[in-house]
């Protein structure tokens, strides 16, 4: 517990908070042009401080808003120069080494249509797609695939939703089937045992028939992992270290790519990691911030690799529910604020670049002289990816995905 | 008793209770209102938690391991310096070449580290076995109520007004016992005042260094506010979101926070990690909190935001809302909601009273069991129904943390959500801690005995067949834990 103790997560790495939510069949336009596109989202919870995370060390202002706290290229360590403005937080060289190679982008200045500062309202327009919270239980990812004309099942076996132990998150909920993956730590129940409880629940509960159901077909994929290793007698609980983080983002986005890259998987995931909630210490050059991008980081690297052949059509999108303040609180943390980045990465995008329209950062500049204020509406970046890399309509996005956003025009351009 | 009266006992098991258990249905009798209101007459509290340590002792306990950690590790540290000082002088009559000797300081430099770690890991973190013990304690009352509806209330309290052991380890379980279960079935607003002014929470959501701009502390430190505690308490804790409150009120009601923090550690050996109100950190003068002035200038300004607060009549929609959403439906009948909201602003927020007449509505007994359990509810009501009554606390957290509902870990202060599309998809990773389960307690427990004796065969005739026909006692205990009949209330 101790009070000096800041561990690099302040909230529960939930289990299964990484995921992964995947569909299980191929877009058919994409199919006909001859490619075999996979994408990713990652959802960050918490509201991720985009100022930390891509510091604009050659706005005038940087220094004196943020001090001595500020992410600065002769700081120790020193941040990674992305443009003459822009600079990466030191916590992510892979990142900056794919954004070097043209296959990684940064969107900073954005954010969703939410203007309030509740995570839990923030996370429902994220993920909902809608322009207020509380509007819908679908999220607009799961809405884009159930548009998307199929081009047959990648597994004739098909899939409904699958869950192994837990929270679905909302941009993937929805009718469009999906199927789930968690680390695993239990030993399944035999083939026999899920049959009968299968047989059982087809008799007496459609609900639980459908999701364990789903369970079954998606263990029966060839090499699929997660069968697990027996329960941990392992007394360790305790708060997860630093080193627990990285290998648990690792793991779970490592899994994702396993899944995305089989000829047989899936083409389409969405995962969700916790912890971005940095009103204390928020150490984004050293500490709480920079561990946990470092953490991230590695997820990247570990999906580039597992992608394996099929890294060149992958496009991997990082988004979060809004931004924090422009200026550190009296904690040397940072509230709930609401302009951030979103990060894109994978061997589809055109990417080498920082998407921008900078606000500045001085008082009058900033929203409600505290937060950065907001100049790029993330659902333009969304529709720009799911238009050109999944090849849904313009229409359809405009209407069904993102509802009422008939005036946010798709970012063109960000895909190879 | 007929059959019906014996499904509805059992429904009140389920939907209110910790689930049945051997004797229990026996208990409930013919009147399950009645039960369920007699048991809340009773006292919540724990005998058993005399031989656990408060949430100050806890505190201090973790506080004096943390410094014996530090200042070991550092004796070890220099320890080592000088061992290699001694070592290297007397090896080297002639001095090493400027690169031999960068290698030797770095070489140095890890021993040195090695050595300190090696004697801080020498002190175990005593938050751990707290936090089992904490989890023990709290597990086995459920496991020994007679029908479980009070406990049922702590639990849903203690995830309202949820901390996290991964913040707090040690102070988790005293923090429930302390603030939640002493308060559960009194009013809204000392139940509030409670867990609002407990140290567990103020340290949770970041308000122990939080401080006013023109505070004493404020002024010499050129530190200031933190808004966190504000925001949660007026979002989550009472009014709930959307419900009008502004920015501006989210930043004075976090001024008028200021200055609740605890007693800090190593001062006095008998003090420490109790709250206390520091005057040199809190905003002077008055503030607006929703329209209205607060010009005490003390923890009395708190206390009165709080209490308004807990008057707002968005509280009482807020907390019935929630309630019922927990215990009857996922989309409650409005009906039922109103009625319990408008109990909670006649009563000036008895929780008592909110509770009985959700349970008094026909409203709360009707349709069939839809609600899904959460993983919690549904392990507590698998261990009762083999007539177990104490746990392994290590095996048991480990089973909740594989569920997604690890204890007193929620992801966010938002605590663990209580809808169906949240928890479905975890029903796979359920089988297989049945299985798990079934495993350890075929060897003396029979489920036919539990559907005849514990659930006075009131189970699907689908799920007797299924149970009836597997191929091991494991096979049939676990179908039968998995049925809808134990998932479903």
């Amino acid at each position: 517990m101790g009070v000096v103790d800041h561990l690099p997560t302040r909230r529960e790495l939930l289990v299964g908070s990484g995921a992964l939510f995947a569909w299980s069949q191929m877009p058919r336009i994409a199919r006909a042009e001859g490619r075999d596109p996979r994408l990713l989202v990652i959802v960050l919870r918490g509201a991720l401080d985009g100022l930390g995370a891509v510091a604009p060390v050659g706005d005038p202002d940087w220094i004196a808003l943020r001090g001595d706290r500020a992410v600065v290229l002769d700081g120790k360590p020193p941040a990674l120069p992305l443009d003459s403005f822009f600079a990466l937080n030191p916590a992510m060289p892979n990142l900056h080494r794919l954004y070097k190679s043209g296959k990684a982008a940064i969107v900073h200045a954005a954010a969703t249509p939410y203007r309030e500062r509740s995570h839990f309202d923030g996370q429902d327009v994220l993920e909902s797609g809608m322009s207020k919270p509380g509007i819908t239980a679908s999220g607009w990812l799961n809405r884009a695939l159930a548009a998307l004309e199929s081009n047959g099942r990648v597994d004739p076996r098909g899939s409904l939703a699958l869950g192994i132990g837990s929270v679905t998150p909302l941009v993937v909920r929805g009718r469009a089937p999906v199927m789930t993956w968690v680390p695993q730590k239990l030993l399944p129940a035999s083939e026999d045992t899920q049959n009968r409880l299968l047989d059982l629940y087809q008799h007496t509960d459609p609900k639980l028939a459908a999701v364990l159901g789903a369970r079954m077909k998606l263990a029966s994929l060839s090499g699929a992992p997660g069968a697990g290793e027996a329960m941990s007698n392992d007394p360790t609980l305790a708060p997860p270290g630093i080193a627990r983080v990285r290998a648990y983002f690792a793991e779970a986005a490592g899994a994702a790519a396993r899944y995305l890259a089989r000829p047989e998987g899936p083409r389409v995931g969405a995962m969700g990691f916790v912890g971005w909630d940095t009103h204390i210490a928020e150490g984004a050059a050293s500490g709480q911030l920079y561990n946990l991008l470092g953490a991230l980081d590695g997820a990247f690297a570990a999906i580039e690799t597992n992608m394996g052949a099929a890294w060149g059509e992958t496009v991997v999108t990082v988004v979060t529910e809004f931004g924090r303040t422009a200026r550190i609180n009296g904690t040397q943390g940072t509230d709930h604020g609401t302009g951030t980045v979103a990060f894109l990465i994978g061997g589809g995008l055109a990417g080498g670049r920082v998407i921008a329209d900078w606000p500045g950062l001085k008082p009058a500049q900033l929203l409600e002289d505290r937060d950065l204020k907001p100049t790029t509406d993330l659902r333009a970046v969304l529709k720009g990816l799911l238009r050109d890399h999944l090849r849904v309509e313009e229409k359809v996005l405009a209407e069904t995905v993102f509802p009422g956003s008939a005036d946010v025009k798709a970012m063109g351009g960000l895909v190879a | 008793m007929s059959d019906s009266v014996k499904a509805k006992a059992v429904l009140a098991l389920h939907r209110f209770g910790m689930g049945p258990r051997p004797g229990s249905i026996a208990a409930i009798g013919t009147d399950p209102r009645g039960a369920l209101i007699a048991e809340l007459e009773r006292p919540l509290l724990l005998s058993a938690a005399a031989n656990l340590p408060s949430s100050a002792k806890a505190f201090r306990t973790v506080a004096d391991a943390n410094a014996r950690r530090t200042a070991r590790a550092k004796q070890a540290q220099q320890q080592a310096k000088k061992q290699q000082m001694a070592s290297a002088s007397a090896a080297s009559e002639v001095p090493p070449q400027a690169a031999t000797q960068g290698q030797a300081q770095s070489q140095e430099k890890d021993a040195a580290e090695m050595a300190a770690k090696q004697a801080a890991d020498a002190i175990p973190d005593p938050g751990r076995p707290i936090y089992l013990q904490e989890a023990k304690l709290r597990t086995e009352a459920a496991l020994a109520a007679d029908i479980g509806f009070a406990e049922r209330l702590v639990w849903f309290w203690s995830n309202h007004f949820c901390v996290s052991a991964n913040k707090i380890q040690s102070m988790s379980g005293a923090y429930e016992r302390e603030a939640v279960r002493a308060n559960a079935l009194g009013r809204f607003a000392d139940l509030l005042l409670a867990v609002e002014g407990h140290p567990a929470m103020l340290f949770y959501l970041d308000n122990l260094e939080s401080m006013g701009a023109n505070s004493t502390a404020g002024i010499n430190r050129n530190r200031g506010l933190n808004e966190n505690i504000a925001r949660e308490i007026m979002e989550l804790h009472t009014l709930g979101v959307r419900t009008g409150y502004t920015q501006d009120d989210v930043i004075s009601f976090a001024n008028v926070m200021t200055g609740w923090t605890l007693v800090p550690p190593g001062v006095d050996p008998q003090h420490g990690g109790e709250f206390t109100f520091n005057p040199r950190l809190h905003e002077p003068g008055g503030q607006t909190v929703i329209g209205k002035r607060y010009e005490q200038d003390d923890v009395e300004q708190g206390r009165a935001v709080l209490r308004d607060l807990a008057a707002h009549p968005a509280t009482a929609t807020h907390v019935a809302t929630k309630l019922a959403r927990h215990f009857i439906a996922d989309e409650p009948p409005p009906a039922l909601v109103a009625q319990m909201a408008k109990t909670y602003r006649d009563t000036e927020g008895d929780l008592k009273q909110v509770a009985i007449a959700m349970i008094s509505s026909d409203d709360a007994w009707g349709g069939p069991p839809s609600k899904l359990k959460r993983p919690g509810e549904w392990v507590i009501g698998m261990v009762r129904a083999a007539a177990i009554t104490a746990v392994d606390p290590v095996r048991y957290t480990d089973g909740q943390q594989l569920l997604g509902e690890a204890l007193w870990r929620p992801p966010a202060p938002m605590g663990y959500p209580d809808d169906e599309s949240s928890w479905i998809d975890g029903v796979g990773r359920r089988l297989d801690v049945a299985n798990y389960f079934a495993e350890h307690v075929s060897g003396m427990t029979d489920p036919q005995a539990i559907i005849e004796d514990v659930c006075a065969s009131q189970i699907a005739s689908e799920v007797k067949q299924a149970v009836g026909r597997a191929e091991s006692r494991q096979q049939a205990l676990a179908l039968l834990f998995m049925s809808a009949d134990f998932q479903r209330r």
